[in-house]
Order: structure tokens, then C-alpha cells, then sequence
């Protein structure tokens, strides 16, 4: 019996991966899980426009791209790693965790981690996990025994042109423990990535999870991240988008004790043609919970943000506490922003609000500046950089704040948006 | 506080009912044989004589319809499939002479009238009595002109003479192709495309009948307009078509009440509304929908899809759409604005109440065109019972939507915890001059408000009646006069047996 052959329903554009997948079968573990993803992406295919969850998010370039016959090998990867550590600032005593193309580089890295921990059996659901669990072979494996602060940890993933870099990480904070993670992303020329990373937040432990994705510009970027917050546990996450020509990060997170805490937060800075999609979906599964989101998009170009938030309040969960807030900034007149925020509710005694405003900068700030003497590009910057505060400022960890904000000063150089008059 | 005696009076009159307007009038009927294919349409056709490029029309649209499917999209849980075949798609009075009095009028319309609600004077020219006419146009009352659509055909239309010296058209639809056909042909279907979705096209295809309203140029409406539907024969959906145009410097304000019997099937309701506003020009239609929702094991009720679309055309022009929508066992409805014309303004105030098993999907859509364009959302939603609630709604800026502004308010309230309340927007801007902005929030009614009524001796029913309006009110303010006191009253049935 060949589980992978496509049913009549079938759609192609995921067959390319389907058949890489074939290809390297042999070498791989957990088939079970992998074949069950690979049928499923054979019936389902990649997702389209036509779908809702990515009405506002084309993938088409990542089964569209050209592939060279010989993608690159890892050479690239020390000098753009020396880059992150001067230019984008981030510090080389954290320890950390390199993978380049999507393998550890134990060489570069200077800390292990439990080794790939496999890419699991759920259900397949979803088509970008689908996809990483047919063709993930690595990953970090984190375990935080109980009452341990195991301070911060940093991942790093180089992708080099013309590669495809699927990643699988599990994250297991015991009872009490404590950990700052840092997720890096880069690399150089096309290439497509995905990242799926499993949390578990036992109770009374508390993840500070920041994401900074600084992808090429010619990358597809996809990272999906399911977490699970006990009681009185908190899963505290940051994305700020950068980089990549499509980018997607997507948090499902599931709130199962009381008084767990959720936030998924972020920053999406875009401009020339860029797509950046944050979704979220946080389920409230128990009562006394509560999420929080700001999420903050400046566009430029004709660059596009994507905002989907849901809020999901079960019967149970009684005392919610849900909030998001998305907001954007359209810096040029081809920009758009799409949003999306849901609140699906089944509980009465529940506080749950979002709010989203859409917009260019205030005239009467930049007027209030200008006539101050402030030349008209500077004023910009620092109406933007306030505009951005609200969210970095959610970043607890400071030294972890300061490296984002730097990555943000790198961008204004690149995106040349608030030169323009 | 007239407010609450109001409250306290309604209270009491309904402790005990279950469907006020839960009766079925007995009255002959031609009905068209059951099923729907071309030679349905053919019929309809050919009863209300119709020209051949309205025949073609409707067999175009149906031809898109057979290609179709019915939308899963709004969040309306599942329905047993809808049989399209098992119904009646044209059903018409019998007609006999004019009676000469209201008392050889059949005894079974005057008692609906009676149950509606309709002024004595009202019902003899709705009745078809001879020369009841002139005799209403003559009294002091605030004057409402009405367009009964008493199942299919318009029984009656009154107040035709003082709108036709203004020059305005008030009449059935049917009778608008006949009488104005120029008209009807420049405008119907150019908001909503016979191919727009499932149930529009269904509606373009086997529509009976509705009203057309036509505001010439710089005339105010001398009246409000407002039209009883009633779905009355067992099996008949009912599929309206209203098509209201007012042209440069017009205005108008259109009431749309309806009410059914109560009946154990469901049924099939799925209209149609197009309304065009030119230069300056000024739509306003309010809508109280209470149709019967269902028993309360969630039985039988009223299946309501209804596409209603209002084009903003010419600069400055408005478009307010204001809805309490208390009925219906489903409920799939979006008032839109097209703002095409510069300067032009659209707006959506709203209350949604579901009890019981209801379950209802509806919001707004505002499509910004043109510059300088602006829309107010304001959207309360109550969810009691097992029901589920949705405001789905769309704001989209184009990219020559400079200086567009939007403001959205949706605000949802839990009675009880077996409902549901859920809120999806879809925002969308493609110009960095446009603003929009959003705010929702979900909440229960607070023990602090309840007890502070409770302890100045309201029962908890009143209580609660007396918050619910108070969180509709942003939403009541917008209707007419004699609509506002009716919808209070339906806020409180709608509600009864939720708490306690």
C-alpha cells in the first residue's frame, strides 16, 4: 500500500514536496506521522488564496520558486553569523543554538540541546505543519526541569540560497521553571523555511518566547507555534517581522489551567513588496485566564501587513480577560493593511475587547515637531519610534528589548521610507 | 420614567405569550404547483405580465443559480439542507370585486390588520375598499404611506395620491415593471448582480413581488414610507425585490416592518434590496424584523438570508441603515454601502437579538471608493439561550479613498452561559490618508447595574429589559418615532424567559 498517492481530490503544488520527501524516506524516523502529513498534503494541497485562513497571505511562491539543482552548502553561514553578532548586536556569550539549513551546527553553536526530539503524531491540520512534519529531520529539544531558571537561550537559523530549511523544535518548561528563548532567523538569497516549534508550559513555569525574524528578501518564511499554558504558567511571546518576501508566523496557543496567561505580541516593519502575516489563535480553555496582544505594523512600498487574531473563549472558561489591539501605520500610498480580529465567545462572565485602527501619521504631531524646528524625515522617525514603543515596551527582558530595537535601526537604513518626504 | 412603565407594561402583557404575532390567516389562495424550473419562472412571469427582457432576466439568473452553491461561510451552524424543490414560489390572493365597506372585507384580514396594529382608516384602503382613499389622506396623523406585501402581490397602497403629486413612485415592484419600465430596467440588479451570490440569484430568479420607490430630483419624500411583509401560505417563501432610487437632491426615509404567523416548518425567506442614491441625495431605511424564530427547542422559525446593498453613486449622497433584528431560527444579513461618490456617507446601526436556538450572522460591508468618504458602524449584539450571535463585517479602504474615515463600535452582551457571542471584522485599507478605526467588546450584564435596579423594586426581568435598552440605545436613537416604542417592546419578548 503506498500511503502517499495522491487521491483524486489531490492538488499539486504541494507534490514537489511530497515527492523530495519520497526521495529521502529511507533515512528518516517516525514514518508514521510523516506519511500521514504527506497524505494529507497529497488531498489538501498548500493552502490558497481561496482559504480563509490565508485570504490575505499568498504562499505561491513557495512551491513557485526556482530550485538550482545544487543548493548551497554552509559556507555562508560564519561570516552572517559574525554579522549578527556585530552588526545586529546580539551577544556572544548567550548561549546558543546554530542550524544552518536546516541541521545543527554543533561548530557553530555553543550549547546542545536534548537532540531532535522527532516531529510527533498529531492529527494533521494544518498545511505549513503538514509540510515540516513530512521534512523536518532537526531541531532543539529544550527540557527545564522543575523550579529551574534556565535564563535565556538563543536559536539560530541560517538558511543559505536555494535551500528549503524545515525545522522541529519541543519546548517542555517543568513546574516553576523559567526560560528566555530567542529565535533568530536569517539568510541569504531564495530560499523557503518553515519552523514549527511545540511548547508545553507546565504549571506555575513562565516562557518568555522572542521571535526576530530577519529573513532575506527573497525568502519565504513560515513558523508556527503551539504552545499549551498550565495553571498559573505563562507563555510570553514576541514576533518582530523584518525580513522575507512572504512571512507568516502563526501562535495557537491553548490556555488549560486558571490564571495562565497568554500574550502574543509583535511588530512587523515592511517595505517594497513585502507580506507579513501574524495569526494567532488563543483558546481559553479554563477560567481565570487572560491573553493579551498589541501588535504594531509599519508599511511602506507596497508592502502589505496582516493581522488575524482570534480569540477563543470556551464554555468553561468563565473570568476571561482578552484583549488585542492591532495597529498600523501606512507610510506610503501604496501600503496596505488587512486585519482580521476575532473574538468567538461562549462564556458570559468574560472581559474581552480588541480594537484596531488603521492610518497615516498624525498631521498635527508632525506639524507639532516641524514647527519646533525637527526636519520633517527626523520627525518622522520619532513619531514612528513612539508608535513602536507601546510594543517593544512588552519585551520584560531589557537586553532582549535592546536587540530587537537594534534590528529596527538597521531597517530604517534599509527600508529608506522615512527619508522620503 | 416612561422607559421603564413601558417596560413594566409590556412585561406584563407578555408574561405568558409565546409568539405574539404567532397566528395564520385563512384566506383563498392561487398558488403556483410546487417545485422550482424554468416553467416556474415562466409563470410568475407570465401572471404579473411581465415584458420578455424581464422573462429573460430571470431565466439568466436562474441558469446561475443552477451553477451555484449555497454559502457555508457565516458561522450559523448547521440547518437540515433546504429542499428548493418542496415549495411554492408563487402564491397570490384571490381576487374578487372591491368591497364596499370594511364590513364585507373578509374578517380574517381585518383581524392580521388588527393584530398589526394598522390605524382603522389604514385598513379600509389596504382592504381594497372603494373610496376609503381621499377619506385617509385627509387626517391630521403623522401620514405613513404603506405597501402591504400580504404574501406575494401588494394588497393595496395608500397614500398614492399625495405621493404622486410630489412626484414620487410608491408602488409594488410588479407594477413599476408595467407602469415604468424604463426605470426599473436602467437601475434593477446594478447594486445587487443577479449573480451576486446563492440567494440573490434564487431571488432575481423567482422574485413576486416588493416595492419601488422613485424620489425625482430634489423632492424631500412628503412622508415616511413603510412597507408590512407578512409571510402568510403555508410553503410560500417569500422572495421580495425592493429597488429605491433617489436622484440628485432627493430624500427619503423607508420603514420596513415584518411579522409572520406561526408555522412548524421552516421557511425560506431570502429578499433582495437595492438602493441608489445620486448627487446630495439621502436614503434612509429602517428595518424591525421579528419574524417567528422558532419554539423554544429551536423548532421551526424563519430561515432569513437577505441580500441588502445600498449604493452611494453621486457625491455627498447617504445611505443609513438602521435594523433591530429580533427573529428569525436564522439570520444571514449584510446592509451594505458602496461609497462611490466623493463626500458620500454610509451607515450601519444595528441590534441583533438572539434567544433560544437562534442563531444569527449578520453586520455591514462599506466599501470606500471615493475620497473624502465616511461610515459609522455602530453594532450591539444580545445572545440569550443556546443562541449564537455574529457580527461579521467588512471595512475597505481602495486606494482612492483619501481622507476616508471609518469608525466601527460592536459591542456584544452575554445573557446566560449556554449562547454565544462572536465578532468578526475584516478591515482593509489601501490608502495611508484613510483612517479606520475599530473597537468590540463582549461582556455580561454587570451585577453592579442589576443590583442597583433590583433595589429601587425592579424585578430582575425588568431589570434586565431596562439594561438591554440602555446598551441598544445608540442603536434606537436612529429609528423613526413609531419604530423606536415597537422595537423596545421587541427587546423585551425576544428576551423573556432568558433570565431567572
Amino acid at each position: 500500500m503506498n500511503a502517499l498517492a495522491p487521491s483524486a481530490a489531490g492538488r499539486d503544488n504541494a507534490a514537489r514536496f511530497v515527492a523530495e520527501y519520497q526521495g529521502k524516506r529511507g533515512r528518516l524516523g517516525d514514518l508514521a506521522a510523516r506519511d500521514a502529513a504527506g497524505d494529507w498534503l497529497s488531498r489538501h494541497g498548500l493552502p490558497r488564496r481561496t482559504e480563509e485562513a490565508f485570504k490575505y497571505t499568498d504562499l505561491r511562491p513557495l512551491w513557485e520558486r526556482d530550485r538550482p539543482a545544487e543548493p548551497s552548502g554552509a559556507g555562508f553561514a560564519p561570516a552572517l553569523l559574525d554579522s549578527l553578532f556585530e552588526r545586529a548586536g546580539l551577544d556572544r556569550d548567550w548561549p546558543r543554538l546554530v542550524f544552518v539549513n536546516g541541521q545543527l551546527d554543533a561548530a557553530l553553536s555553543s550549547t546542545q540541546s536534548g537532540g531532535f526530539a522527532g516531529v510527533g503524531g498529531d492529527t494533521p491540520d494544518h498545511a505549513v505543519v503538514a509540510l515540516n512534519t513530512m521534512l523536518a529531520e532537526d531541531g532543539a529539544s529544550l527540557h527545564v526541569p522543575a523550579g529551574t531558571d534556565a535564563g535565556r537561550l538563543v536559536i539560530v537559523s541560517l538558511c543559505g540560497p536555494g535551500t528549503d530549511a524545515h525545522l522541529r523544535h519541543r519546548v517542555v518548561l517543568e513546574r516553576g521553571a523559567k526560560l528566555s528563548l530567542i529565535e533568530i532567523a536569517s539568510g541569504e538569497g531564495s530560499y523557503a523555511g518553515t519552523v514549527v516549534s511545540e511548547i508545553t508550559v507546565r504549571e506555575e513555569a513562565a516562557l518568555e518566547h522572542v521571535r526576530l525574524q530577519q529573513d532575506a528578501a527573497d525568502a519565504v518564511s513560515l513558523s508556527h507555534v503551539r504552545a499549551t499554558v498550565a495553571e498559573r504558567a505563562s507563555y510570553d511571546g514576541f514576533n518582530l517581522a523584518l525580513g522575507a518576501a512572504v512571512a507568516r508566523h502563526e501562535v495557537r496557543a491553548r490556555l488549560e489551567g486558571s490564571y495562565g496567561i497568554v500574550h502574543v505580541n509583535g511588530a512587523q516593519l515592511l517595505g517594497g513588496t513585502q507580506v507579513a502575516d501574524l495569526t494567532s489563535a488563543i483558546v481559553h480553555a479554563a477560567p481565570h485566564t487572560s491573553s493579551r496582544q498589541t501588535v504594531k505594523n509599519v508599511l511602506t512600498g507596497r508592502a502589505r501587513g496582516v493581522f488575524q487574531g482570534k480569540i477563543l473563549v470556551n464554555r468553561i472558561a468563565q473570568k476571561t480577560d482578552g484583549y488585542q489591539m492591532n495597529q498600523a501605520l501606512l507610510l506610503s500610498e501604496e501600503a496596505e493593511i488587512d486585519a482580521k480580529p476575532e473574538l468567538e465567545i461562549f462564556a458570559d462572565d468574560v472581559k474581552c475587547s480588541h480594537g484596531a485602527t488603521a492610518g497615516a501619521l498624525d498631521e498635527e504631531q508632525m506639524f507639532y515637531l516641524r514647527s519646533r524646528g525637527v526636519p520633517r524625515a527626523e520627525a518622522r522617525a520619532i513619531l514612528v519610534r513612539a508608535f513602536l514603543e507601546d510594543a517593544f515596551d512588552l519585551v520584560a527582558d531589557e537586553p532582549v528589548r535592546a536587540l530587537l530595537e537594534q534590528a529596527t535601526e538597521g531597517w530604517w537604513d534599509g527600508a529608506d521610507a522615512l527619508g522620503a518626504s | 420614567m416612561p422607559a421603564v412603565a413601558e417596560t413594566l407594561n409590556t412585561v406584563e402583557t407578555l408574561t405568558q405569550s409565546s409568539y405574539k404575532w404567532g397566528f395564520e390567516t385563512a384566506i383563498e389562495m392561487d398558488l403556483a404547483p410546487k417545485g422550482l424550473n424554468e416553467d416556474t419562472i415562466r409563470l410568475i412571469s407570465a401572471r404579473k405580465e411581465e415584458p420578455e427582457w424581464l422573462l429573460a432576466w430571470r431565466l439568466k439568473a436562474f441558469a446561475t443559480w443552477q451553477k451555484m452553491e449555497p454559502p457555508r461561510w457565516a458561522r450559523v451552524g448547521d440547518h437540515p439542507p433546504i429542499d428548493f424543490q418542496d415549495a411554492h414560489y408563487y402564491a397570490a390572493p384571490k381576487k374578487k370585486p372591491g368591497p364596499k365597506s370594511l364590513d364585507e372585507v373578509d374578517p380574517e384580514l381585518l383581524a392580521m390588520y388588527e393584530k398589526l396594529g394598522i390605524p382603522l382608516k389604514e385598513r379600509a384602503i389596504l382592504a381594497g375598499v372603494e373610496g376609503a382613499e381621499g377619506e385617509a389622506g385627509e387626517s391630521d396623523r403623522p401620514q405613513v404611506a404603506v405597501d402591504a406585501v400580504f404574501d406575494s402581490v401588494s394588497v393595496a397602497t395608500t397614500f398614492r395620491s399625495t405621493l404622486a403629486k410630489a412626484g414620487v413612485i410608491f408602488c409594488p415592484i410588479s407594477e413599476a415593471v408595467r407602469e415604468h419600465p424604463d426605470l426599473v430596467r436602467q437601475y434593477l440588479g446594478t447594486v445587487v448582480p443577479a449573480s451576486d451570490n446563492f440567494y440573490a440569484a434564487l431571488n432575481s430568479a423567482v422574485f413576486t413581488d416588493g416595492s419601488f420607490v422613485f424620489i425625482p430630483k430634489g423632492v424631500r419624500c412628503p412622508m415616511e414610507l413603510s412597507t408590512y411583509f407578512r409571510i402568510n401560505a403555508r410553503n410560500t417563501g417569500q422572495f421580495e425585490r425592493t429597488l429605491i432610487i433617489a436622484e440628485d437632491g432627493a430624500s427619503v426615509s423607508y420603514l420596513e416592518g415584518c411579522t409572520a404567523p406561526m408555522r412548524d416548518e421552516n421557511q425560506l425567506h431570502a429578499a433582495v434590496v437595492e438602493l441608489i442614491a445620486m448627487d446630495d441625495a439621502s436614503i434612509k431605511y429602517s428595518t424591525v424584523q421579528n419574524w417567528y424564530p422558532g419554539d423554544s427547542e429551536g423548532r421551526g422559525g424563519i430561515y432569513n438570508f437577505v441580500t441588502k446593498r445600498g449604493a452611494c453613486r453621486g457625491a455627498r449622497s447617504k445611505i443609513s441603515w438602521t435594523q433591530v433584528e429580533t427573529g428569525s431560527s436564522i439570520t444571514w444579513k449584510y446592509p451594505s454601502c458602496i461609497l462611490q461618490g466623493e463626500g458620500s456617507v454610509g451607515e450601519f446601526y444595528s441590534v441583533a437579538v438572539t434567544n433560544n436556538h437562534q442563531q444569527a450572522d449578520t453586520g455591514t460591508k462599506m466599501i470606500h471608493i471615493g475620497r473624502d468618504t465616511r461610515s459609522t458602524i455602530v453594532a450591539k449584539t444580545i445572545s440569550a439561550g443556546q443562541s449564537d450571535s455574529t457580527y461579521r463585517g467588512l471595512v475597505r479602504m481602495l486606494p482612492k479613498a483619501s481622507n476616508a474615515r471609518n469608525h466601527t463600535q460592536c459591542d456584544s452582551l452575554l445573557i446566560g452561559d449556554r449562547c454565544g457571542a462572536h465578532t468578526v471584522p475584516y478591515i482593509e485599507n489601501r490608502n495611508m490618508t484613510a483612517k479606520i478605526e475599530h473597537e468590540a467588546t463582549t461582556s455580561k450584564i454587570s451585577e453592579d447595574q442589576l443590583f442597583y435596579c433590583r433595589s429601587r423594586g425592579l424585578s430582575e426581568e425588568d431589570a434586565v429589559g431596562l439594561i438591554v435598552n440602555g446598551f441598544c440605545k445608540d442603536v434606537l436613537k436612529e429609528l423613526p418615532m413609531e419604530f423606536a416604542v415597537e422595537a423596545q417592546k421587541l427587546l423585551q419578548v425576544s428576551l423573556e424567559g432568558s433570565v431567572g
